[in-house]
């Protein structure tokens, strides 16, 4: 059985794609992933023939991405990978969700987004695991939160103070992104928009990861001027969010220097984005077939002086922060979730690297400016949620020298190019590294060369899990860190 | 102790002393400015280009309420649409935030918000408020917790965002209400006791968005409850949001 070999926004024909029953393509993935290989997506897609899965294993050491797919009918079954691959845990249940297609054998076969009609659509039909015996208890939280947060459920299985188990539920944010990449009538505007909004704190990261993907279709070449413009603001975004987080955590351990300091800090980063497009999140940067607006002279001296001057102060008060013995005290072996366990589930970005797993699309999978300029994947060992906020503070640094390249190869020449109609009966997937980790936008169009199909993934529909891994065994009062030290994203999950 | 110390002297003081005066940067895109009379090209194609269908014609006018203030008309209309740098684009009625050609900043803002006498009389100085994300894409909820961040400080006017609805004086929507948490929202408002208000946050609160069209919506709640004040944006600046909520409790 041969895989079809692809890469990151490299185009296949769908006739290509090779297909297998689904008993097959599930017992290949499983054999590829246990050989090494990186469970990307696994998704479906209903067509006039029939729905059709797709599976997609990475090889991160080659820059390589295998495909194959089955054609299947709803309501078949087949025996779920799970058990053997757990990182498939959440695509088999998604499958199931859409297309009735049953994983036999799943350990937790619930709703991810809205349920199964007749089955577990309604809220109240969603069976929580519960525990029983003296001073065991269970605690719900949301869908709304204590503050100004996006709506989920939390249901903590306890024992005492001590968590035995989450399960976190979710589904609130579904707004039905996917359906409405696919709308009529066809429109480049709509789609850039549509993709800024998958995630608002990920604008850059969705906006761009959606563009290269519609230009890999439509063979636009984009000029080399306007990649680096987008991998600068892809790293500002990165550092921006990444000191939001610190002074998050900053502010859950009570050290209220840190909570104002890295805010306000923060705030200097998105006005520079918003100096060189008018929106503090990146808004109107990423269009299809290049960026919106030009780094000039007078911006990329803002942003060269911006990075001058950040570097200094945020290692400053990164210091203070980690030496701070108070606060190392509520960071240090809180939320461990280890290697094993990270790679198991397939975490992804610097949640994943905290761990010590090593992957970044910025090296495994190049793009944009990327292609040419090496990064270094960093990692940490521990696991817990000091390394998953220490990782912010040298993924930090990392980015100012990323930013310093881009700017220093920044060549004369335009922002945008034309935009050619996509190919028709074709199969792209791009990967980004955003800042919560790998965005991948999967997108198929049809013999007319319409987009028939944009399958999106955040990072977060890796790493929720994560969460709840780490906050077992802990104390329910730590939960909070434990969930800034992610940060997980509720609509890029929902959708 | 003394890399604390220097810390907080690098740190100094970061809040914005007067946020009524405030201004945005030039390229901040903010109220606009239409004069129809510029406009030579064919109206039916600007109007399809608007992703949330935000122009209207007869006259040209633009609704902020649907508006993403993307900018994409004002390349198109070769200047006949104009997005100013002014922020303060928040009404408490929802027809007026439709803008027609001609109307400018200033006329606009000597009516927008007709500040809530009522309110002001019953819970005096202090406003509490809980927000609620429905359907969001934490662009909106990013820019409200900004508001009460070292830079905007939107507590020093006694407005706060609560953890309970209990404890609050009214309801802050975000996201354009999804089938999902529509049960969450109007219980949400049901426990906040009487008076309240209903403040709607960004595009997609006030109308949808750019998730308009989608069928995972229930707006049914935005028909059942008055909405006092529509915040503009996506998302609206922090600015957008403060002088709104100070202009209806008549605090300048």
């Amino acid at each position: 059985m041969k895989w079809l070999e692809t890469a990151n926004l490299r185009t296949v024909r769908l006739a290509e794609i090779p297909n297998w029953d689904l008993e097959e393509l599930a017992h290949q993935t499983v054999a590829r992933v246990n050989g090494g290989g990186r469970l990307l997506l696994f998704f479906g897609e209903e067509t006039r023939e029939g729905v059709f899965v797709y599976s997609l294993v990475a090889d991160d050491n080659q820059s390589k991405i295998f495909v194959a797919s089955s054609r299947v009918t709803r309501g078949m079954s087949y025996k779920s990978m799970t058990p053997d691959i757990p990182s498939a845990h959440l695509f088999e249940r998604e499958l199931f969700e859409e297309f009735g297609v049953e994983p036999k054998g799943h350990p937790w076969l619930k709703p991810v987004r809205y349920g199964i009609p007749g089955v577990n659509e309604r809220e109240d039909q969603y069976e929580f695991f519960s525990v029983k015996g003296d001073e065991a208890h269970e605690v719900g939280v949301g869908p709304i939160h204590a503050g100004v947060i996006e709506p989920g459920h939390f249901r903590f299985s306890c024992h005492g103070e001590k968590i035995y188990q989450l399960e976190i539920k979710l589904g609130f944010q579904h707004r039905g992104v996917q359906e409405l990449f696919i709308r009529e009538p066809f429109s480049t505007i709509y789609l850039e928009k549509l993709a800024e909004s998958v995630a608002g704190d990920t604008v850059i990261g969705h906006a761009g990861g959606f563009a290269r993907a519609f230009e890999s279709l439509s063979g636009t070449q984009v000029p080399e001027r306007a990649k680096v413009i987008r991998t600068i603001a892809l790293e500002l975004e990165r550092v921006a969010i990444h000191l939001g987080d610190l002074s998050a955590i900053s502010g859950d351990v009570a050290y209220l220097t840190g909570n104002s300091v890295f805010g306000a800090l923060r705030t200097k980063v998105i006005n520079t984005t918003m100096a060189i497009c008018g929106n503090r999140f990146g808004r109107g940067l990423m269009k299809l077939g290049g960026v919106g607006f030009d780094v000039t002279p007078v911006l990329r001296d803002k942003i060269t002086a911006l990075v001058d001057d950040l570097e200094e102060d945020v290692s400053l008060a990164a210091e203070v922060l980690f030496s701070s013995s108070s606060v190392l005290e509520r960071l240090e072996e809180t939320g461990v979730v280890t290697k094993e366990a990270a790679r198991d589930i397939g975490m992804v970005g610097p949640a994943a690297r905290a761990s010590g797993v090593a992957v970044d699309v910025r090296s495994d999978h190049p793009f944009d400016g990327f292609v040419l300029m090496p990064v270094h994947k960093l990692t940490l060992p521990g696991g817990d949620v000091f390394a998953r906020a220490y990782i912010r503070y040298i993924e930090i640094q990392q980015s100012f020298r990323l930013i310093r390249e881009q700017l220093a190869s920044l060549s004369p020449g335009g922002i945008r190019s034309e935009l050619k109609g996509p190919h028709p009966g074709i199969f792209v997937v791009s990967l980004t590294e955003g800042w919560r980790g790998e965005i991948a936008h999967a997108v198929i169009t049809d013999e007319a060369g319409k987009i028939r199909k944009v399958k999106v993934k955040d990072p977060s529909f890796n790493n929720w899990f994560g969460l709840s891994l780490a906050v077992r065994e802990e104390g329910i009062s730590d939960f909070p860190l434990c969930n800034k030290s992610f940060n997980l994203s509720y609509c890029g999950f929902d959708l | 102790m003394l890399e604390l110390l220097r810390l907080r002297k690098r740190h100094g003081s970061q809040a914005i002393p007067d946020i009524v005066k405030a201004e945005l940067m030039e390229t901040h895109r903010g109220f606009p400015e239409i004069n129809e009379s510029r406009f030579s090209g064919n109206l039916d194609e600007l109007t399809a280009i608007c992703p949330t269908g935000a122009i209207g014609t007869r006259p040209l006018s633009i609704d902020m309420g649907k508006c993403i203030f993307c900018g994409e008309c004002e390349i198109q209309s070769a200047g006949a649409i104009r997005f100013t740098n002014r922020h303060k684009t928040a009404s408490t009625r929802r027809d007026d935030l439709v803008v027609p050609s001609g109307l400018a900043y200033e006329e606009f803002g000597a009516k927008a918000i007709e500040a809530a006498g009522g309110i002001r009389k019953i819970l005096g100085r202090s406003l509490k408020l809980r927000q609620v994300s429905a359907g969001g894409c934490n662009g909106c909820e990013m820019e409200l917790n900004a508001c009460s961040n070292v830079n905007f400080d939107m507590g020093r006017f006694g407005i706060d965002f609560v953890a309970s609805p209990r404890h609050a004086d009214g309801i802050v929507i975000t996201g354009p209400i999804t089938g999902n948490m529509a049960p969450a929202l109007s219980d949400a408002y049901k426990s906040v006791s009487d008076p309240k208000i209903v403040v709607a946050v960004g595009a997609c609160a006030i109308s949808g968005g750019v998730f308009a069209e989608s069928k995972h919506l229930n707006r049914t709640f935005v028909g059942e409850v008055q909405v006092d004040l529509f915040v503009p944006g996506c998302p609206p600046h922090p600015l957008t949001f403060i002088n709104a909520i100070l202009d209806f409790l008549k605090r300048r």
